[in-house]
């Protein structure tokens, strides 16, 4: 049953990728090839692009990635917990109410230092 | 020779899945064309066939036969693979869909979990498209909406744990049955997890970046966002990978709020209309499928402060005690445990 049934999915994202080559594929046949400098050139609204576009970002991008990885790492363990939970009853919600618990401290610690604002 | 017959099989399922979705993301978009002409009292394409039904087909010509053209200063191999980490996880998340009962490609007991690892994927062709453009524009839409996505992610995670405590089980297929019953759709899990049915739908709406979570493509600021170096056949595979997750989350939805393939009217009336059928999985995709369409002729777009605002001080503390609430509610035998 178990390993077998992940064969279809494995072949579905190999079929997938082909398709996807296939179009890339059939774009570049069928489709004209006269490149020139300005085409070629970063689009930006008709200027000239004036610096690289590899440029400083601000730091609230990488500080929402690090809080994602908190938050998704705390789902990943609530799913077995979800599954199992008519068996382990009270004892498996105070459990996870402890660890429930002590994420929402921190959740509210990074709101009040306002790591949530977008001004 | 069994195993090569086994393997041809395999292949006929997957096209028999992929051609179909292929052609309804292509009928999808004239039907978001016409219904958005007509909320606003325009018509929409009426030209091209009868009913302008071939006009999917003429855009996709159009645009094969488009330049495909790369950036001076793009990175080429992460440019050319940017477009296929998008696609090829949209079109594998349909590898675990059940139709009907018995009826999916694949039925593995991690369902929801692999289906939150596919949807998840997705972000890596977005952030990789607007960092190997190396356009400005390309990299300040790829910042946007990966942030964006990220975010609604936990939103639509916290929402997922919800439906498994209520269902008890990974397993799409048992998520569908655990809410069969004799109320009709009474028995469904938009009843008792009505917040986290709404959170849900609305965090694949941004998830998916459409209208009004659009800022990563806001046409007024920053173009088309991390595909604007992107052109004719390569825009089309983002494009087709953009329909093919918004349909998913259409059918999502149905499967795990609102009953997949189970009738409304299971246990009140018999014959045709209180048997389960994959009509009902179909006619109820549709329906958020449209409320797709409905938002992006309705609502203006938010601002990006208010996006994250609505994502991490709204729906996550929301969905977080909603997780609570209901694994007491299922613990102390208030709401019945499907399976």
């Amino acid at each position: 049953m178990d390993l077998q049934q992940y064969l279809p999915i494995a072949l579905f994202l190999g079929v997938a990728t082909v398709i996807g080559i296939a179009l890339l594929t059939l774009g570049s046949l069928l489709g004209p090839r006269k490149p020139d400098s300005e085409k070629l050139s970063p689009y930006e609204c008709g200027f000239e692009a004036f610096e690289d576009a590899r440029m400083k970002f601000d730091v609230r991008y990488y500080l929402i990635a690090i809080l994602f990885i908190i938050f998704d790492l705390e789902i990943a363990f609530l799913f077995p917990w979800s599954v199992v939970l008519d068996q382990i009853g009270w004892h498996g919600i105070a459990s996870m109410g402890l660890f429930l618990g002590l994420l929402v401290v921190g959740f509210v610690y990074e709101w009040k230092k306002g790591a949530l604002e977008w001004e | 020779m069994d195993d090569l017959l086994l393997l041809a099989w395999t292949l006929a399922k997957i096209l028999l899945i992929a051609v179909p979705l292929i052609v309804a993301v292509a009928f999808f978009t004239l039907a978001e064309r016409k219904v958005i002409g007509w909320m606003q009292v325009r018509l929409g394409p009426t030209e091209i066939g009868p009913l302008a039904l071939a006009q999917p087909f003429a855009d996709t010509a159009k645009m094969l036969f488009k330049e495909l053209v790369m950036p001076r200063n793009a990175d080429r191999f992460l440019y050319i693979l940017a477009p296929l980490l998008t696609l090829a996880p949209a079109f594998a998340a349909w590898a675990v869909i059940p139709f009907d009962q018995g009826v999916a490609l694949s039925q593995i007991d991690a369902g929801l979990l692999y289906l939150l690892a596919m949807t998840s994927l997705g972000v890596y062709g977005v952030i990789l498209a607007g960092w190997a453009s190396n356009s400005k524009y390309a990299f300040l839409g790829a910042m946007r909406s990966a942030a964006q996505i990220v975010s609604y992610e936990i939103a639509m995670g916290f929402a997922l744990v919800c439906v498994i405590v209520a269902s008890g089980s990974l397993n799409i297929e048992k998520i569908v049955l655990a809410q069969a019953g004799n109320a009709g759709f009474f028995e469904w899990f938009w009843l008792p997890l009505l917040p986290m049915f709404v959170v849900y739908f609305i965090s694949g709406v941004a998830e998916t970046n459409r209208a009004p979570f659009d800022v990563a493509e806001g046409e007024s600021e920053i173009v088309a966002g991390f595909h604007v170096e992107y052109s004719g056949a390569a825009f089309a595979v983002f494009f087709l990978a953009e329909y093919a997750n918004m349909i998913l989350i259409s059918l999502l939805a149905a499967i795990m709020f609102l009953g997949g393939w189970l009738s409304p009217f299971q246990g009140w009336i018999g014959g045709f209309l209180g048997e389960p059928s994959f009509l009902w999985l179909f006619a109820k995709a549709s329906i958020f499928a449209f409320c797709y369409l409905w938002f992006r002729a309705t609502f203006p777009r938010y601002r990006y402060d208010q996006i994250m605002r609505l994502g991490w001080k709204v729906f996550i503390p929301i969905t977080i005690v909603w997780v609570a609430v209901i694994a007491v509610l299922i613990v102390a035998k208030v709401v019945e445990r499907g399976v």
